[in-house]
């Protein structure tokens, strides 16, 4: 075991890991930050994405060690300072954006790195934007929307709505 | 996983000393690797990260093309070599997902030669040189069948040089579940002369369409492949899609790469 | 005008809050004082037999704290199968064992004959890798295909069965002459072989269980991933491991969805709280996702000839259906009920059909178990009956929309007596057909087909007109069906001294939304404030019963337990009011959260009242109690019937034979709707996966039992770029007539009414497209199957 650095959600912080120990242990286990999910074992679902120098990254296929030093932010560092949702979170509540809430965590933060790169996205480049967030529940409809909703856009023009 | 121990050098000698170690393996973006290791269906006893490598990162315009460094991300050259080579730009935006692209690097795909990967088509099309830490090899000698390469034991990938063809387009057929090719084609217009790797599809991996090849140096244009047939012999048949599927969809997404290009 | 809050306003959730922000506390997240790890060993092998765990090495192993083998577990009970079905000469169903940990033979590739608890979890996968090398298993042949499983009796499952049939099951069998004649006397007879394809249900959350047993009570605590904690509690108590109820609790905390997988027991809970009481240390197991691919219960796979008998003109006289369904290795516990009474009772679809027989055989193969998935039997009939209308529509050179609208049950017709035993109380299947029309632009589609066909695709439409049977259900009618369990629900309402309110529902939400919306009944009706409800679900020491969340029914049959509880509620607030307004009880009335007495303004408000009940100064305590909190259990006097049309438009790709849905429109009929942003989220999600099944999704095992399709890379879950917006309406209601809310159920319309409307389109397309020979292809439509029956 060796101690791993790096700085989480604003604040630098320490915790014990092996080489083996992946960024999902090393901030689930390590520092008790649950809300980054492991959803897979092939890379493929998306509920551990979490930002590492502002990029969303599959959290369960980094090491920990690999990570040492870098800026890391996850769900729980999303809020607002006053503790209120931040814009994509809102966007996602009013929107009705999640249903078991499992996804979720790594779906906004893959959305909110969708939208750094690209402000005002099409819908068919926030479609392809989440390709590596699954989620079981939504339909992807309203995680869609929320997502065009927090970049500021005028909803599309869709059917029945 | 099992227990390994984890080095992450600074420059590729360093990297080259640690990858003479017993056991050792390099470690690139981990996006393949670690889910395998994850499996316990790889155990190497020392994983030597490559991305604290600042030599091995980062793309610019040099002899005999674009010089792209093996630990350069998918999504940084998406960005950066947009306005060099567009259509190797846009095949490394369209591996994996978003946050795939953010840690997964040239060098690893290509090291893994996965024969649903995309980099080998844009490699073998583009006529690229892999440069590593002992040699330099030709994209036509590199590739050698599924998973197997050029390269020796502990010899590490350091950069790609592109040269940039006239006309190029990539068009990739997803697999449903893990959206690698289930076939995809990189067509490339030289001076020289049209190639055209074909990857996803066979159970040799990546390979050059000759017939193609030889068909769209006199005529860049679908139409010139009508007449050509496919043999299925040697394709892939699997769940998503028999070996005849498999060779449609190298004529079909062949004659669309070259639309796309023209 | 959309209501701002109470019963019809879209209220935002109030559980959005905690999982928007990393709070949400999932089984996995939960970590506790000196836990240890379990790690399944599970078989590599669909059929052996086990002649060897020699355990010594394994144990011997850094943090290696106990080895358990289904030895261990050789004394105690089975893991039932929830419903007794009948074959159709009389006898009962074979049921074997299916033990907490295999014993004897392994079935199926994950079947987990062995569990390491280890101090870490690294060092118990470390451990069960040497325990597995350790173990000699002999295979067996492996029985993986149905037809092939009945047809050779030598090579069995299980040893017992020499058939390996659970069940050959006739519905209705006295129907079954009547229905031969009507089919041979028919003018047409329409014939569809086809499959509906294995599902792996994969809520994202993976399955999760932590045991705990306190040395110094004898208490067990068990917190797992589960949609129906109560139902675990007594599956484990009356029949696995006979662990009193009052000595045990169920927790099931936030549950990251369901989808039907997380109803049944299954045998890592047992185990969890074996080693918890062995070691005195909590016991903690996750499964990893290709855990779940193996062992978590799959759904589907029927394989369903469906003959119809029709006039020329359209109208449907017989059905007739033969079924082989898969159940899988062991009877999870709603199997034998899923292909039979969730399936065949719905065969008449929402058409006026004279005749229906429908036979079902249902066939134990070494696959994991196959069980209840979102519809759960209903999207399987959905699917044969829409599949063959549309044929028979095809067929006959009639309009699809037509020969429909030519069957449908008309708005007169209701209470409609089925010729396959239900009783559909209310309906209007016209209005949603209708509405679906107008709002998928059915007139416009001939210019959407040129504008596809300018592009090099082929556009086609498909319709699917469906109904199922919800809000399981009439204790009576199910235990006359042969269901172990009554299917009511409970609901406490607590009113606290205070004026807030706590209820304790027995209805689990794993993504439903009930601590918002049912708080928004409760505040409706008792005129406070949605902010004063608090819901508690999920766990059995704080909730009086329940039978949990599947098949539509928490709002249907738990909500209207909670109505109940407010009846009573108001009925004892009249009561104090009365004594301290100094009225006759018969006097008081209550609107708006007031309690007054009739034409004067004497009032008390709610908030007064529930002080009041709990100081209770003065109360003539032979007639009134203290206190104010009741409960109630509603079983319902029938299944609700939700209905509606579906319009699918794709595109396909001829060269490539890729699919793409281009429109999808829903028009349900719901009955009342509390919450429109919640249900249309539940059509969304229900679509989604019927999109799923139809184009991607399948569950594949090669001939010696290994999956094929083992994880996301292979099985191909829908992505938000396979999906378009979705057009829903809900607005065509026929409130239920039987329960107090008027509500009918949401949660699996979506999924039912889907894959028969996208794979109508397909074939439409095509045909369309010239490409008049194939009638038929089976789900998924990938584009190797799609491209492979072009150049068939």
């Amino acid at each position: 075991m060796t101690k791993v650095t790096m700085t989480v959600n604003g604040k630098s912080v320490s915790a014990e890991a092996e080489g083996r120990t992946l960024l999902s242990s090393y901030l689930r286990e390590g520092l008790g930050l649950t809300g980054t999910h492991i959803g897979c074992d092939t890379s493929q679902c998306g509920s551990c994405v979490v930002h590492v120098d502002g990029l969303a990254v599959k959290s369960c296929s980094v090491l920990a060690m690999d990570a040492a030093g870098a800026d890391v932010r996850t769900i729980e560092g999303m809020a607002n300072a006053d503790g209120s949702l931040g814009v994509m979170q809102q966007a996602f509540q009013d929107h009705h954006g999640l249903q078991c809430g499992f996804c979720t965590p790594g779906m906004v933060m893959a959305a909110s790195a969708l939208l750094a790169e690209n402000p005002t996205p099409t819908e068919a480049e926030v479609r392809h934007g989440l390709e590596g967030n699954i989620c079981r529940c939504t339909g992807y409809h309203n995680i869609v929307k929320a997502v065009l909703a927090a970049s500021g856009q005028d909803m599309p023009a869709v059917a029945a709505e | 996983m099992h227990t390994f121990d984890f080095t992450k050098p600074s420059n590729i000698a360093d990297a080259a000393r640690a990858m003479a170690a017993e056991g050792a393996q390099a470690l690139a973006g981990g996006q393949t690797l670690l889910p395998t290791m994850k499996q316990r269906l790889a155990q190497p006893d020392v994983l030597v990260s490559l991305t604290g490598i600042p030599e091995m990162k980062g793309v610019c315009m040099g002899e005999g093309g674009v010089h792209i460094g093996a630990s350069t991300t998918h999504a940084d050259v998406a960005r950066e070599v947009a306005r060099y080579y567009p259509g190797l730009a846009h095949l490394a935006g369209g591996i994996g997902d978003p946050a795939v692209r953010n840690r997964g690097t040239m060098g690893g795909s290509l090291a893994n030669n996965d024969p649903a990967a995309c980099y080998p088509a844009g490699v073998l099309a583009s006529g690229a040189t892999i440069v590593t830490n002992l040699r330099k090899i030709a994209a036509d000698d590199f590739f050698q069948g599924m998973f197997a390469t050029a390269l020796d034991e502990g010899e590490i990938i350091t950069s790609v040089i592109f040269p940039i063809p006239e006309k190029a387009a990539y068009v990739k057929f997803n697999q449903p579940a893990s959206r690698f090719a289930l076939t995809a084609v990189f067509v490339a217009k030289h001076a020289e002369g049209v190639r055209v790797a074909v990857t996803g599809a066979s159970n040799n991996g990546v390979f050059r369409w000759a017939e193609a090849e030889a068909a769209l140096s006199g005529d860049f244009s679908a139409n010139a492949l009508k007449p050509l047939t496919v043999d299925a012999a040697d394709m892939i048949s699997d769940l998503h899609g028999s070996a005849a599927y498999r060779a449609n969809l190298v004529k079909v997404l062949t004659g669309r790469a070259v639309t796309a290009a023209a | 005008m959309p209501k701002d809050t109470g019963i019809g306003a879209s209220t935002k959730r109030r559980e959005d809050i905690r999982f928007l922000t990393g709070k949400g506390a999932f089984t996995d997240d939960m970590t506790l004082h000196a836990q240890a790890h379990a790690v399944m060993v599970r078989s590599t092998v669909a059929h052996g037999r086990i002649v060897k765990i020699d355990t010594a090495r394994a144990a011997a192993m850094p943090g290696v704290l106990a080895i358990f083998t289904g030895e261990d577990f050789a004394a105690v009970g089975g893991n039932p199968a929830g419903w007794l079905i009948n074959s159709r000469d009389g006898t009962p169903m074979r049921e074997p064992k299916r033990p907490v940990l295999a014993h004897g033979k392994v079935r199926h590739v994950g079947d987990n004959y062995a569990a390491i608890i280890a101090e870490t979890y690294e060092q118990g996968r470390d451990a069960a890798q040497v325990l597995a090398d350790d173990t000699q298993i002999d295979e067996l042949p492996a029985v993986i295909d149905m037809k092939a499983a009945i047809a050779d009796p030598s090579n069995r499952v299980h040893d017992e069965i020499p058939d390996n049939l659970c069940f050959d099951w006739g519905w209705i069998e006295d129907n079954r002459a009547a229905v031969d004649a009507a089919m041979k006397a028919a003018p047409h007879v329409v014939t569809l072989e086809l499959t509906n394809n294995r599902l792996v249900p994969n809520a994202m959350e993976p399955r999760a269980s932590i045991g705990e047993y306190n040395t110094g009570t004898g208490d067990y605590k068990l917190t797992t991933t589960s949609q129906n904690p109560h139902l675990t509690r007594l599956l484990i108590s009356a029949f696995v491991m006979g662990i009193p109820e009052n000595k045990l609790t169920v927790v099931a905390p936030d549950v990251g969805g369901g989808f039907g997988s997380k109803i049944y027991h299954y045998g890592e809970e047992a185990l969890v709280l074996a080693a918890a009481k062995k070691l005195g240390r909590p016991v903690r197991w996750t499964a990893e996702r290709s855990e779940s691919f193996l062992s978590d219960a799959h759904g589907r796979d029927h394989v369903t000839k469906i003959e119809m008998g029709c006039t020329k003109e359209g109208d449907i006289l017989a059905i007739r259906t033969e079924t082989l369904a898969n159940v899988g290795a062991y009877l999870s516990n709603f199997s034998t009920a899923t292909p039979t009474f969730l399936h065949g009772t719905l065969m008449s679809g929402p058409y006026k059909v004279p005749h229906v027989y429908v036979n079902v055989k249902t066939v134990f193969t070494n696959t994991a178990p196959v069980d209840a998935y979102r519809g759960a039997g209903r999207p399987e009939a959905t699917y044969s009956i829409e599949r063959v209308v549309d044929m028979m529509a095809r067929e006959l050179g009639l309009d699809p929309f037509e020969v429909r609208r030519r069957n449908l049950l008309t708005p007169d017709q209701f209470p409609y007596q089925s010729p396959v035993g239900l009783m559909y109380d209310t309906g209007n299947y016209q209005a949603t057909l209708d509405k679906a029309i107008e709002l998928g632009d059915v007139a416009g589609f001939g210019a959407r087909v040129a504008a596809s066909a300018a592009k090099g695709r082929l556009r086609g439409m498909g319709l699917s007109t469906w109904i199922e049977a919800c809000g399981i259900a009439p204790s009576n009618l199910v235990g006359v069906l042969g269901s172990r369990v009554g299917l009511y629900d409970a609901a406490t309402v607590r009113v606290n001294a205070t004026g807030n309110i706590s209820v304790m529902v027995g209805a689990h939400s794993h993504g439903q939304g009930h601590e918002t919306v049912f708080a928004q009944i409760v505040a409706d009706k008792l005129g406070i404030p949605d902010s004063s409800v608090e819901i508690v679900h999920g766990d059995t020491s704080k909730i009086p019963f329940g039978m949990g969340s599947y098949g539509s029914r928490s709002l249907a049959v738990c909500g209207s337990a909670m109505d109940r509880a407010m009846d009573k509620i108001i009925a004892k607030g009249k009561k104090i009011a009365a004594h301290m307004l100094e009225a006759a009880e018969g006097d008081i009335t209550f609107e708006d959260g007031k309690f007054s007495v009739a034409g004067t303004d004497k009032a008390k408000t709610f908030g007064e009242i529930a002080f009041s009940a709990y100081v209770p100064h003065n109360y003539p305590l032979e007639t009134l109690e203290p206190g104010l909190e009741e409960t109630a259990f509603y079983d319902p006097a029938n299944f609700t019937y939700p209905a509606g049309a579906y319009i699918c438009e794709v595109e396909v790709d001829p060269d490539t034979g890729r699919v793409e849905i281009a429109r999808f429109t829903c028009a349900d009929d719901f009955g009342n709707v509390m919450n429109p942003m919640v249900v249309e989220g539940q059509v969304h999600g229900g679509v989604g996966q019927g999109i799923g099944q139809a184009l991607l999704e399948n569950t594949t095992y090669d001939e010696n039992g290994q999956l094929l399709t083992g994880s996301f890379m292979d099985y191909a879950m829908p992505r938000a770029d396979d999906v378009p917006f979705f057009a829903v309406d809900h607005s065509c209601s026929t409130p239920c007539t039987h329960n107090p809310l008027g509500v009918k159920g949401c949660g699996e319309a979506g999924a039912i009414g889907s894959p028969p409307a996208v794979i109508n389109a397909v074939i439409d397309a095509l045909h369309r497209g010239g490409i008049t020979h194939v009638k038929h292809i089976d789900m998924p439509v990938s584009p190797n199957r799609v491209w492979q029956a072009i150049n068939a």
